[in-house]
């Protein structure tokens, strides 16, 4: 298949290549930037004047001081606890919905698919949805922001696509051999959908994790926020990390920064490469019309 | 009509799918239509101690004093402003890199390309507004490279003509690579033999480019489009919050952050729904004039 190339080849690959070069630096520098100066000093940000490459005078200073922040590591607990309320209701919820609609045959089919889809298109708006969660109990309750996203049905529709992706047959000969529906799923639906809810899991936790929004509406104590809100006080707003540890530590308020931003998005990382390779499923059947 | 009887044999069959679906139609009913019922607030001049029930009406009133609202310009300009840019550079990126990716034919470059393109979409809001935040300060890299190369340091994020390209160019870093993997997915689709045929007709690889592999993506382009067009004044709400302040409100201030000052730092709740509700149509108008529109020329519609 290959011949030989021509010039016009050369030219091409070289362009495409010295494109697609940059923008991978381009993206990947900002992230380095962050890992390095997380392990430099004060001093060494503010004397490289901007362009690091590496870590100068390397230290884990900045680490030790942003693990004995009170606030942080509460707020680091915080965003643990959603995630582990959030995610088996999300995922519950999701498989229940996506089944539903996969399935064929119900009178009332639907009318209840299209009371399903029928929010992805319109919603209650901001202050609505503030008075509903005031009015439920939840304001300032760690269940305002896990119940009001307990889930979403773009998800739901990737799950759905996952169950019809199921030969049939397997489904049908589990009927005939006299299997509940509840029995279907636990044996059959839910084992062989397992890549899909991975990623559908990496979605739903990513979100949680990262969601600042909801809290910075529904939550009013400090103590209560996660920790993507107290990274907002520091990135957006300035506010210094090395105040609670007194004027000595101000050399390395900037590295506290970046290692607070290290540890939160770490998590993340780890996961990430294990879950790669599922991502074209996912993002290929969300796009399908429900 | 439905028989009575048909319905019960209905509910007999499928008795744990309906039973099964219960939790999602709770869930939905709390936290999506009991919202969407308070929108009537829109109409109302909302007290909370009154509650919906008890607050006076007071029909379009809200609507009509946001149309009089000396911001009403203002919002309604920069929100469209920046939605057009986006689709202007922000929706093509993703094109263009599934289309540079598709012509390397080294897979371990590809990948790593790959790999690192996708990462920062899982990057927090705030984590990148800060960096951006961090890198635009007068001391920061952007300025640093500025000066390097003889220019004035500033603090780019109080000017108001830097506001849409930081907008703009932080959109396409976090998310050219992760909206690239559904045009890339397609173009795994395409026949190959339509490019052996054309080598063999002595097709170079940009008229290949252009021939095959672009009308290829044409369904995938022109669903996602409808998608975006639908969405046209969702922008970032919040990532314009953690990026604009008083000074860049004259070109950042958009519906949905003015919602939210209204709602949440001003408690004028009706006045806010009432502004999210005429957000809402908009979109929903556009939603549906963009898939009409796709369906008209043959594209396949949404729904």
């Amino acid at each position: 298949m290959h011949k030989r190339k021509n010039a016009e080849d050369i030219i091409l690959d070289g362009i495409i290549y010295i494109i697609l070069i940059l923008l991978a630096l381009a993206t990947f520098y900002p992230m380095w930037y962050v890992l390095i100066a997380s392990f430099s000093s004060g001093t060494h940000i503010a004397a490289s004047g901007g362009l690091l490459l590496w870590p100068g005078d390397f230290n884990i200073e900045a680490y030790k001081l942003t693990f004995a922040h009170p606030l942080l590591i509460r707020s680091f607990c915080n965003s643990l606890a959603v995630l582990v309320l959030s995610l088996p209701i999300n995922i519950l919820l999701t498989v229940l919905c996506g089944y539903f609609m996969a399935s064929a045959g119900m009178v009332w089919k639907k009318y209840i698919v299209g009371i399903i889809m029928f929010t992805m298109f319109f919603s209650g708006g901001l202050i609505p949805k503030f008075l509903n969660v005031q009015d439920l109990g939840l304001y300032n309750s760690i269940w305002a922001l896990v119940l009001p996203g307990a889930m979403s049905v773009y998800n739901a529709i990737i799950c759905k696509t996952a169950i019809e992706g199921i030969p049939y047959s397997l489904v049908e000969s589990a009927y005939i051999d006299g299997a509940s529906d509840i029995a279907v799923m636990r044996k059959i639906i839910l084992p062989l959908i397992k890549p899909t809810m991975a990623v559908l899991l990496l979605y739903y936790g990513v979100s949680h994790w990262n969601a600042w929004f909801s809290a910075s509406i529904y939550i009013k104590d400090a103590e209560k926020l996660p920790i993507q809100n107290i990274l907002r006080a520091v990135l957006i707003s300035n506010t210094k990390l090395t105040e609670s540890f007194g004027d000595s530590y101000n050399a390395y308020a900037d590295a506290m920064q970046y290692a607070a931003i290290v540890i939160i998005t770490v998590p993340i990382m780890c996961v990430y490469p294990f879950l790669q390779k599922h991502f074209t499923k996912g993002v290929m059947i969300g796009a399908v019309k429900g | 009509m439905l028989s009575k009887g048909k319905l019960k044999k209905d509910f007999h069959k499928n008795k744990y799918k309906y039973i099964m679906v219960i939790p999602v139609l709770i869930y939905l009913f709390l936290f999506c239509y009991k919202p969407m019922y308070g929108v009537i607030i829109a109409f109302q001049r909302y007290r909370p101690t009154l509650g919906i029930a008890r607050s006076p009406w007071v029909g379009l009133d809200n609507f009509v004093r946001f149309f009089k609202d000396v911001n009403f310009w203002r919002v309604v300009r920069n929100t469209f402003t920046i939605s057009f840019l986006s689709i202007l550079f922000t929706f093509p990126a993703p094109i263009l890199l599934a289309l540079l990716l598709n012509e390397v034919r080294v897979s371990w470059f590809k990948r790593l390309v790959q790999t690192v393109t996708y990462l920062p979409h899982f990057i927090a809001m705030v984590v990148v507004c800060g960096l951006v935040n961090r890198f635009c300060q007068s001391d920061g890299l952007i300025n640093d490279l500025i000066a390097f190369f003889g220019g004035e340091r500033s603090n780019l994020l109080i000017k108001t003509n830097m506001f849409y390209p930081i907008y703009i160019l932080s959109d396409i870093w976090k998310e050219v690579g992760w909206n690239s993997i559904i045009y890339l997915a397609t173009l795994a689709s395409i026949d190959q033999e339509q490019y052996e045929a054309a080598r063999i007709d002595g097709a170079g690889r940009i008229q290949q480019m252009w021939y095959i592999t672009l009308p290829g993506l044409l369904p995938t382009i022109s669903m996602l489009l409808i998608l975006r067009l639908g969405n046209i004044l969702g922008v970032g709400q919040e990532k314009i919050l953690l990026l604009y302040n008083e000074m860049t409100y004259e070109v950042a201030d958009v519906i949905s952050t003015f919602v939210y000052r209204k709602g949440l730092s001003d408690a004028d709740y009706s006045y806010s729904t009432a502004i999210g509700l005429f957000d809402s149509i908009i979109n929903i108008v556009f939603l549906v004039g963009a898939n009409k529109i796709s369906k008209k020329l043959g594209q396949s519609g949404l729904f």
